[in-house]
């Protein structure tokens, strides 16, 4: 495998495993190849500018590019060995198995109860949906506040709560990796703490990739961290690439390239 | 009040001519206007109101003037196969203008590509609501009553007063699906969920009030509509409640013939039909008024 980016690491067993993935949108190319592998059941967050593509990227691993006019995706992106761009691959199927939590907490306006059977419903679960309610919601820490008022809109819920009744329907599915753009972009503080706390206690059971632009999230809760950032090429279209991908650690205190030391520091652009 | 250039905190007033007063008085002016605009509006409907109600209230609450067929003498008989004939109407205008025209619009809205011809259906579709109803008349005619051996019945009527409704349903049906936020439909398909269970849980839903909007509006002026009936061959006389394939009337062709009548006491039978026509509409907007704020609610 020809590795592009700085620090390629190799996992046994990694979850996934990005060969060569470019995006375009509406036919501009906005994300360079990227060759990166996510191990299993860390915490692995996507830092850079604005426009860098870790959000594209990040869309990538359930597909939900596909719903963006105009994007495409090439290359080669392994779910354990298989590529989900072959055109045999169900979406459907593979967002059962990657979740999603949003940038904005955007519960359904529907119940609390409501919004954590709708999914599994949906798919046919067989279990017992009580259960699952009572067990999603306690894995997402917010049982206590909500349980007594699982008829109430989801939607009536304060953001910290909002986000973290969309953790909880996204584990209702029993996924197997949790995908989280900006997660706490909207939140105060305080449930900004209960969401990373939230993250920390998950990730033996799953693997988290949270892209964020708070850096000292990224040094808190993940494992390995993946720096991208904006490029001109020659016709002066800026364009995202990865460039460092580090155990947290080493990236923010010993970054391998000028450009992560740079922006690290706040030396950018 | 509006220039304190004495005090500490306005050092810089002299950067700027605020002008507060003046800007405050063309709000206040804006505000007037549009107030004059509200009146006029009322007070034209309540002008209307009052002398249909002058001319029509007694003739209404005649003894039989609801529940029987009509008459050659203006004190005698009622409207009634007329009011069953605009009810009947009203109903299968809805029964099948709306699946169909909510189903366009889902169609161009969530499974259709964005590309130039579903641009140009768009805008044919909202060309098509200020088609004048006459010409739905004429299509009506040849399609139904011709074409399909119908000839001038109930059903020709309300397919053609159907077809009248269906553009203004699909455009504002669309207005609806496409004000349902993005955030939504993502979250369900992040879920593993597919299109027709994202529609069906949440983007319909979440449309259903704006949907109704545009029923309203547009049964609303497919039960007022008298050309494109007179055009399909309502009659002015009927003896019985007819059936779907039988000769029909309608409120509207029945206010028609009256005003139309020149001797007394016409023109106030025709008042007290044009109260039940708006009854009639009330009492369909008040239904589906109901569901809207239902749903609204559940918002």
């Amino acid at each position: 495998m020809t590795a592009q980016s700085t620090n390629f690491q190799e996992f046994e067993n990694p979850v996934f495993t990005a060969e060569g993935v470019k995006v375009y949108y509406s036919g501009f190319l906005a994300l360079l190849d990227v060759y990166l592998q996510i191990p299993k059941n860390q915490i692995i967050a996507f830092i850079g500018p604005s426009g860098c593509g870790k959000s594209t990227l990040l869309r990538c691993y359930n597909r939900m590019n596909d719903l963006i006019p105009g994007a495409k995706v090439e290359g080669i992106l392994n779910y354990h060995n298989v590529n989900i761009y072959d055109p045999s691959i169900n979406s459907v199927k593979l967002r059962r198995q990657v979740g999603m939590v949003f940038q904005r907490p955007n519960p359904f306006p529907k119940s609390i109860y409501e919004n954590i059977t709708y999914a599994p419903k949906a798919n046919g679960y067989k279990g017992n949906l009580d259960q699952l309610v009572e067990e999603s919601l306690r894995k997402a820490a917010i049982w206590n506040e909500v349980k007594d008022k699982l008829k109430e809109k989801g939607t009536a819920l304060s953001g910290g709560q909002q986000q973290r009744l969309c953790i909880a329907r996204a584990i209702a599915m029993k996924p197997d990796v949790l995908l989280m753009d900006e997660p706490c972009s909207a939140l105060d503080p305080i449930s900004t703490r209960q969401v990373e706390e939230l993250c920390l206690q998950l990730k033996g059971q799953y693997t988290i990739i949270m892209v964020t632009h708070n850096m000292q999230q990224a040094t808190r809760v993940a494992d390995w961290t993946a720096f991208f950032n904006t490029f001109q090429d020659e016709s002066g279209k800026r364009r995202g690439k990865l460039v460092e991908f580090s155990p947290t650690e080493k990236l923010f205190n010993d970054p391998t390239t000028k450009e992560a030391a740079d922006y690290i520091s706040g030396r950018f652009g | 009040m509006a220039q304190s250039t004495q005090s500490d905190n306005s050092l810089n007033s002299a950067e700027f001519t605020d002008n507060i007063d003046g800007r405050e008085k063309v709000g206040k002016v804006f505000e007037i206007l549009f107030l004059i605009g509200l009146l006029v509006g009322l007070f034209v409907l309540a002008l209307m109101l009052l002398n249909i109600g002058h001319d029509g209230l007694s003739s209404l609450f005649r003894p039989g003037f609801l529940t029987e067929t009509p008459s050659r003498f203006p004190e005698r008989g009622g409207i009634r196969p007329a009011i069953f004939g605009s009810v009947i109407l009203g109903l299968i205008v809805i029964l099948v203008a709306v699946p169909i025209g909510v189903g366009a619009a889902l169609y161009l809205e969530e499974y259709a590509p964005k590309k130039w011809w579903t641009a140009f259906i768009e805008i044919n579709i909202s060309n098509l609501a200020g088609v004048p109803s006459i010409v739905y008349g004429l299509l009506g005619l040849g399609v139904f009553n011709y074409l399909l051996g119908f000839g001038a019945t109930l059903i020709s009527g309300a397919l053609t007063l159907a077809l009248l409704s269906l553009p203004v349903i699909i455009v504002t049906a669309r207005e609806a699906i496409r004000s349902v936020p993005d955030s939504l439909r993502n979250a369900s398909y992040g879920l593993g969920t597919t299109k027709w269970q994202t529609i069906q849980n949440h983007v319909l839903p979440y449309a259903i009030p704006g949907i109704l909007t545009g029923v309203i509006i547009s049964v609303s002026r497919a039960l007022g509509d008298a050309a494109s009936l007179v055009v399909i061959g309502a009659v002015s006389f009927l003896t019985f409640d007819p059936g779907l394939f039988q000769r029909f009337m309608a409120l509207p062709i029945q206010i028609f013939s009256y005003i139309t009548r020149p001797e007394p006491g016409f023109a106030n039978v025709a008042a007290a039909s044009i109260l039940v026509l708006l009854f009639v509409i009330f009492a369909l907007n008040g239904v589906a008024i109901y569901i809207r704020q239902h749903f609204t609610i559940a918002k």
